[in-house]
């Protein structure tokens, strides 16, 4: 029989540009340590390591096996998942379906990336088919600059209206912590930060960050013995539709946008702008701040600008989006998706501090990365039926 | 708190659900295959897997791939076969490492009970990488890379720390690599078929000694593919499931000189929890035949004794007494092994694959008689740090 499963902790490092203080495995020790004080569970505890990064940002191969000091995983099951910028989300999901399967009481999920140490762009473009799609269009800011083109041309969408994304985001994260760039903006800064890729501009994207997650899953038969507040795992679903970048259809996010709808259906969300109290979205570049919440179903085609104008996403309003800040203030990548579920389940715990919003019962977190790819898992603190 | 480490009721309990291989497929293991990219290799498996198992890509509800980024030179390296794994509009996900713990996180996504049917693909392509280049990826790179440690050349470490606690003569390890390349003779889908001596290997060029040239495990190109499916889906859609009885990996620990390499202790764990699931007591009179992952032939020696099919350190004895061959009472090999075909990530689960076709008694030339419980292995990480056992049956 299939098991409940709930996220009953986890641990994350302070994030900068280049963690110089740290090697990986350290950095991995770090957020292990801090999830591992955080639930009282000791190594003896965790019956299975999940652990996840992209390849050639640190240009390690067999992480998993590389990483036992720092996981803790000597003389345990130990499994390494990666695809791409969703690593963090498919990380947590696999922690959702290896400890559901009732082979395991705990699993302990690992996202770490220490992005100091590549060439972030040149690793990003041997993910293109090397034949048809490398030389024409790689990298991961070229493909966000053409999606935000086509939501511009389609809705009239501006600049301006991603950059409030921004401004929100540098605000919340002023409250987390953890997050990499502490400091808020204005629109008019964005408006005014270095041109990347039109119309994508230096401030519209995240930066790159060195950091890692843990997060602590477990099954019904031990989450409530190791804490009062477990946040339980409602549903989980992806899509990683397209092989080719050419492939994609920009008016959009299928991705996201098909995974939704068969989460939605799964748990019986009907209204997700009403039912779901807080979301922390993978969203690396403004523009996903807006474009993405219509794939998401929480308002109609292009009237995302009007949701974020009245304030339905801030802190205060009726479905704040990335309370810790998101992507666009830190963004270690393998680790990302992976804070958005640890951020997501704190929400629900109530352990959020000064990022809590008030009365969280249904949270969402997304992870997006490939080729247009999206992950979701939904959590409830109502203990699934 | 009372943890468990491995739910051990599976397979044999009421309590889980039960999973079977409902469907295998592979191509043929080659040295280069020039006019094949990976999505052409995966589709290969996977049109083969669906046959197989008389299914259309429209009955599968979710996919795992395993692939590695390294070994096939491109970040995310998921997303070259997503589409020949039939993943459009799917749940998908990917494992990054040998195939049999791709299977393992295959089943739990049924087992978790979101789905029926898993497709589970892994492909690589020898061919088109610099194996030392990438196996030298794997050492730390401060302390161990420089020194130039790479697949082979860790191995001959092992290999050396085996032969001098146990006394394990290269003649023994030769003979490895004389039987298995023998019984590729009966495996069309192997890469060297061949009538060897042990004089022929002995004679063989040195990589790093004491391994020598056909000691060692070809550079190979190949997929696999394997369709698993929960009880209800099993039994609608294969006339020949293969039941999944025991399962289970550990990984010791990452530094070799943290490790007594002259044994393996994550295989003789992965083992013991397989064994326990499968209600397995004892390996040797229990299991009729095992696809192993021998890259080295002292490979196939070690983890002999891992598995507990001998005391440990007469894994030579075993072989010598031919126990392991075709007619022993453990068959070993009778696909010719990774010694004869060796595409790496792949070749655990064409283990899987092979263990399948002899249970159900499907595995032509190289079926071994009467296979009742077969036992397929994988390996991940230097030295076989890494271990994961299947225990498959009727």
């Amino acid at each position: 029989m299939a098991k409940r499963v709930a996220v009953v902790g986890s641990g994350q490092t302070y994030h900068k540009s280049q963690r110089l203080d740290v090697n990986g495995v350290e950095l991995i020790h770090e957020a292990v340590s801090k999830a591992l004080e955080e639930t009282h569970l000791t190594r003896d505890d965790i019956d299975l390591i999940i652990i996840g990064n992209m390849d050639h940002f640190e240009g390690i191969n067999y992480v998993d096996m590389w990483s036992i000091d720092g996981s803790g995983g000597l003389m345990k099951p130990t499994i390494k998942l990666t695809t791409g910028g969703t690593t963090g989300s498919t990380l947590a999901i696999a922690g959702y379906h290896m400890v559901a399967s009732g082979l395991f009481n705990v699993a302990l999920v690992i996202g770490w990336e220490k992005n100091s140490e590549s060439d972030t762009t040149a690793a990003i473009n041997t993910a293109f088919d090397p034949v048809w799609d490398r030389l024409t269009f790689a990298g991961a800011i070229g493909g966000l600059a053409l999606e935000a083109s086509v939501y511009m041309h389609n809705y009239g969408v501006t600049e301006k209206d991603a950059a409030r994304v921004v401004v929100r985001d540098r605000k919340n994260a002023c409250g987390n912590p953890y997050a990499h760039l502490r400091k808020e903006v204005t629109i008019e800064e964005v408006l005014k930060s270095p041109m990347l890729c039109d119309p994508v501009k230096l401030l519209d994207m995240c930066p790159r960050s060195d950091g890692a997650c843990a997060v602590i899953f477990a099954s019904e038969d031990v989450a409530e013995k190791t804490t009062d507040t477990p946040a339980w795992i409602w549903g989980v679903a992806n899509r990683h539709l397209y092989t080719f970048i050419n492939d994609v259809d920009f008016h959009g996010l299928h991705s996201l946008k098909n995974a939704s709808r068969e989460l939605y259906q799964k748990c019986g969300i009907k209204e997700p702008l009403k039912e779901i109290d807080v979301i922390e979205l993978y969203q690396p570049y403004s523009f996903g701040g807006l474009l993405w919440l219509e794939s998401l179903g929480l308002c109609k085609d292009g009237e995302a600008p009007r949701l974020l104008w009245d304030g339905m996403t801030d802190m205060d309003g009726e479905l704040p989006i990335n309370p810790s800040g998101g992507v666009i203030p830190t963004n270690p990548i393998g680790a990302t998706g992976l804070i958005r579920c640890a951020e997501a389940a704190m929400q629900i715990m109530g352990k959020a501090e000064g990022h809590q919003v008030p009365g969280v019962n249904i949270a969402m977190s997304t992870g997006f990365g490939g080729c247009m790819w999206s992950d979701i898992l939904l959590y409830g603190k109502k203990r699934p039926g | 708190m009372e943890f468990g480490a491995w739910n051990l009721t599976f397979g044999y309990s009421e309590i889980m659900d039960r999973i079977a291989i409902v469907g295998i497929g592979m191509t043929k293991q080659e040295r280069r295959k020039e006019a094949e990219t990976f999505s052409d290799m995966v589709f290969e498996a996977v049109t083969k897997a669906l046959n197989d198992a008389e299914m259309t890509i429209q009955e599968i509800d979710n996919i795992v791939t395993g692939c590695n980024d390294f070994w096939d030179g491109r970040t995310i390296s998921s997303m070259a076969v997503g589409d020949a794994s039939g993943a459009w509009d799917k749940n998908i996900s990917c494992v990054e490492g040998d195939g049999t713990f791709a299977a393992l996180y295959g089943m739990t996504r049924i087992l978790s009970g979101s789905y029926a049917t898993t497709l589970v693909t892994a492909h690589s392509k020898g061919s088109e990488s610099i194996s030392s280049l990438i196996t030298n990826a794997m050492f730390d790179p401060i302390y161990t890379r420089p020194l130039g440690l790479d697949a082979i050349t860790s191995a001959a470490l092992q290999a050396r720390r085996y032969m001098d606690r146990f006394g394990i003569t290269e003649e023994q390890c030769a003979r490895v690599s004389v039987k298995n390349h023998k019984n590729a003779k009966n495996n069309p889908y192997s890469q060297l078929p061949m009538d060897i001596s042990v004089e022929d290997v002995l004679r063989s060029r040195t990589l790093a000694s004491p391994i020598k040239l056909l000691d060692a495990s070809p550079i190979s190109d190949g997929a696999c593919a394997l369709i698993l499916a929960n009880e209800k889906s099993a039994k609608r859609f294969s006339k020949h499931p293969v039941w999944i009885k025991g399962v289970g990996c550990c990984a010791d620990a990452y530094h070799l000189g943290d490790r007594d390499l002259s044994e393996s202790k994550s295989l003789e764990r992965a083992a013991k929890t397989a064994y326990q699931m499968a209600g397995i007591s004892s390996p040797i009179k229990e299991i009729d035949v095992a696809e192993l992952y021998d890259a080295f032939t002292y490979q196939e020696l070690m983890w002999t004794e891992g598995l507990g099919f001998c005391n440990k350190g007469d894994g030579g004895r075993l072989l010598e007494k031919g126990e392991t061959e075709r007619e022993g009472p453990i068959p070993v090999n009778p696909s010719g092994g990774c010694l004869s075909a060796h595409a790496v990530i792949t070749a655990g689960l064409i283990r899987m694959a092979e263990a399948t076709l002899q249970v159900r008694g499907e595995a032509g030339k190289r079926q071994i008689d009467g296979v009742k419980t077969a036992l397929a292995h994988g390996i991940n990480g230097p030295c076989g740090q890494a271990h994961c056992v299947w225990i498959l049956g009727k």
